[in-house]
């Protein structure tokens, strides 16, 4: 017996592996441009980019070899060409801020391709591309893949405000059709990205998101409501991306309809939008696979 | 030649075994070895030092499960794991098809958990022996620590060398989280360890100044890296000094050739490397060639002729 909340049903399969391992190397920066919020760094990083399908990472080693702070940053790609990998970098802490301050020339540390690609869309679909903040960036390399198969692309662009909109004028030039909003009105309509989603779904067969937590909830359940498959890339925070750490886990469920706590970066970053367990995100319920042996037990 | 291209005998044994490399993964930093083929020849290295496996599946805590610190991260997974069936149906085959040696660490939280979990490993192909993770909470002892009670740590380690395969060398994974970790190595040594293990992470808390509220869901988690070695290589020191015979596997803190190279000096004969491998997932692979590369530099024909050389 499944949670009550549980569907029996899903619109989406787990999205399969990548096709390539990732390779670690120490790449040179070829640019560095402040976009609004945000710092776009590229990479000349041939390995990565000839291995890179929209919705994988990259993970940064910051601070230089002999830094305290030991953990990697994890960072969608947001385009791939020639050899050079671009990402966009928002300045959270620390570790974000040193990426943000590094100038071409600069050499950094990074592994990739990591995680999981967004999977193909069903045959002629039209697709919606919905990011939140900077992870519209992740979208990117998507939408020009999406177009160049022949799909119809509509996007959306969301952020709090004018200046942590991302990635505006790229979606712009690959999207049919692009709509901004932002919670305070400074950029294109005001309100939540699921202002222009519930729009646009309708017309769609399948949702790639990228962003909060929050935003992808709302646009995965919109999508679920409307019988659309949806897939969204989760942004966790990772010590390793690799795959060993096990920090930056979440309730998903899986192909057998079992919930497991499932690693963002093997496991995702991509999951289905309806497999993923956004209200018990940070909590342990009795029904994921093993919390009977943390002493979690069915009420 | 340059001292450099001095070819040093890096071979080295776990009790009995004998492993080709002194650098060995440490558990619960490298899930069961998958992950790193990309970046580490595990057949090349010491051993994998799998995750703890326990009898049944755990999903382990809720997050946030890890919090950045100094040189270091605190860490509250819950051992995380597919339980005994998962590790024996896929993952030790998978390393043995590679070569890798499994060094099998195991979990309980009574000691006749310990017990099954060595006696369903008895004659596994690949598994090169059991570490004992004994930083378990005894529930037959009101959720104290196996490890800091001397006793109950005597009693796991004698009941898994009991049950144990006989070929398979069992190392007790020792807590710096005690006032005399002298006392608990002979203690369990002297119930039937083959090595010891040295050390596991040590209890530590962060608190969320925004939140005022503790950062990890487990509230307390253990302390990894760099800002433990110190630490780390006290516990083996005082240890070989105590049980010079004993073979020790050092770790805490390693991100380097010349850190693995203290480990050495103060009586490791192999080493773990743990939270450095989410920095840099080809570390193993390197600071086995950086210690290589020390040890001839310092004119040492062998590792083995390094072991415990600051004693001396």
């Amino acid at each position: 017996m499944t949670a009550p909340h549980l569907r029996t049903t899903y619109l989406t399969t787990p999205a399969p592996v990548a096709d390539s391992s990732p390779v670690q190397r120490t790449v040179e920066v070829v640019g560095a441009r402040p976009v609004d919020a945000y710092v776009e760094l590229r990479l000349a990083a041939p390995e990565i980019a000839e291995r890179a399908q929209p919705g994988q990472f990259v993970a940064f080693a910051v601070g230089g070899e002999t830094s305290g702070l030991l953990l990697r940053r994890s960072i969608a790609i947001s385009t791939v060409g020639d050899g050079v990998v671009s990402v966009v970098v928002s300045a959270a802490g620390p570790g974000s801020t040193w990426l943000t301050q590094r100038r071409p020339g600069d050499t950094v540390d990074v592994v990739g391709p990591l995680g999981r690609p967004f999977p193909a869309p069903p045959a002629g679909a039209r697709a919606l591309l919905v990011g939140g903040g900077y992870g519209a960036a992740a979208l990117v390399g998507l939408a020009a893949q999406l177009k160049a198969g022949g799909h119809e692309v509509a996007a959306v662009a969301g952020a709090a405000a004018a200046d942590r909109l991302c990635s505006v004028q790229e979606l712009t030039e690959l999207a049919d059709i692009l709509a901004v909003t932002t919670d305070d009105g400074s950029s294109g309509r005001r309100g939540l990205v699921t202002l222009a989603v519930d729009e646009l779904l309708p017309d769609c067969g399948v949702v790639y998101a990228c962003g909060p937590m929050r935003m992808l909830q709302a646009v995965a359940d919109a999508a679920t409501a409307l019988g659309v498959p949806s897939y969204v890339a989760v942004e966790e925070s990772m010590a390793c991306g690799i795959g060993v750490c096990m920090t930056c886990v979440l309730p998903v469920v899986g192909s057998d309809g079992a919930t497991r706590l499932s690693r963002s970066c093997t496991e995702g970053p991509v999951f289905g939008g309806d497999r993923v367990r956004f209200d018990d995100v940070g909590t342990l319920t009795w029904d994921v696979v093993g919390a009977d042996a943390m002493g979690v037990t069915r009420p | 030649m340059t001292a450099l291209s001095k070819t040093v005998d890096m071979s080295t044994t776990l009790g009995s075994v004998p492993i080709p490399s002194p650098v060995l993964t440490a558990s619960g930093c490298s899930a069961f070895g998958r992950e790193l083929e990309p970046f580490t020849d595990l057949a090349a290295i010491g051993a994998v030092v799998t995750k703890s496996v326990q009898l049944r599946p755990r999903s382990g805590r809720p997050t946030p499960r890890m919090a950045e610190t100094p040189s270091g991260m605190l860490n509250s997974i819950g051992l995380q794991g597919p339980g005994i069936d998962g590790l024996l149906d896929a993952e030790l085959p998978w390393l043995a098809e590679r070569g890798a040696r499994a060094f099998v660490s195991i979990a309980g939280v009574r000691v006749e958990d310990f017990a099954e979990l060595a006696t369903r490993l008895r004659g596994v192909p690949g598994v090169a022996g059991l570490e004992v993770n004994i930083s378990c909470p005894n529930v037959e002892s009101r959720g104290e620590v196996f490890a800091c009670d001397p006793a109950a740590a005597s009693d796991v380690v004698a009941a898994v060398r009991a049950a144990a395969d006989p070929a398979q060398p069992i190392y007790a994974k020792l807590s710096p989280d005690v006032t005399d970790i002298v006392s608990v190595a002979r203690a369990v040594v002297d119930a039937g360890a083959d090595g010891l293990s040295m050390i596991n992470t040590l209890l530590g808390l962060v608190i969320d100044p925004d939140t005022m509220k503790p950062v990890l869901g487990g509230i307390t988690g253990g302390l990894s890296g760099p800002a433990i070695r110190p630490v780390a290589l006290r516990c083996v020191w005082q240890v070989h000094q105590a049980l010079p015979q004993v073979p020790i596997l050092g770790m805490g803190g390693i991100r380097t050739g010349l850190d693995a190279l203290q480990f050495v000096l103060a009586g490791a004969s192999a080493v773990s490397v743990g939270t450095a491998v989410f920095n840099d997932p080809s570390a193993l692979g390197r600071i086995h060639a950086e210690l290589a590369a020390a040890l001839g530099t310092r004119g040492f024909a062998s590792l083995r002729e390094a072991v415990g050389y600051a004693h001396r």
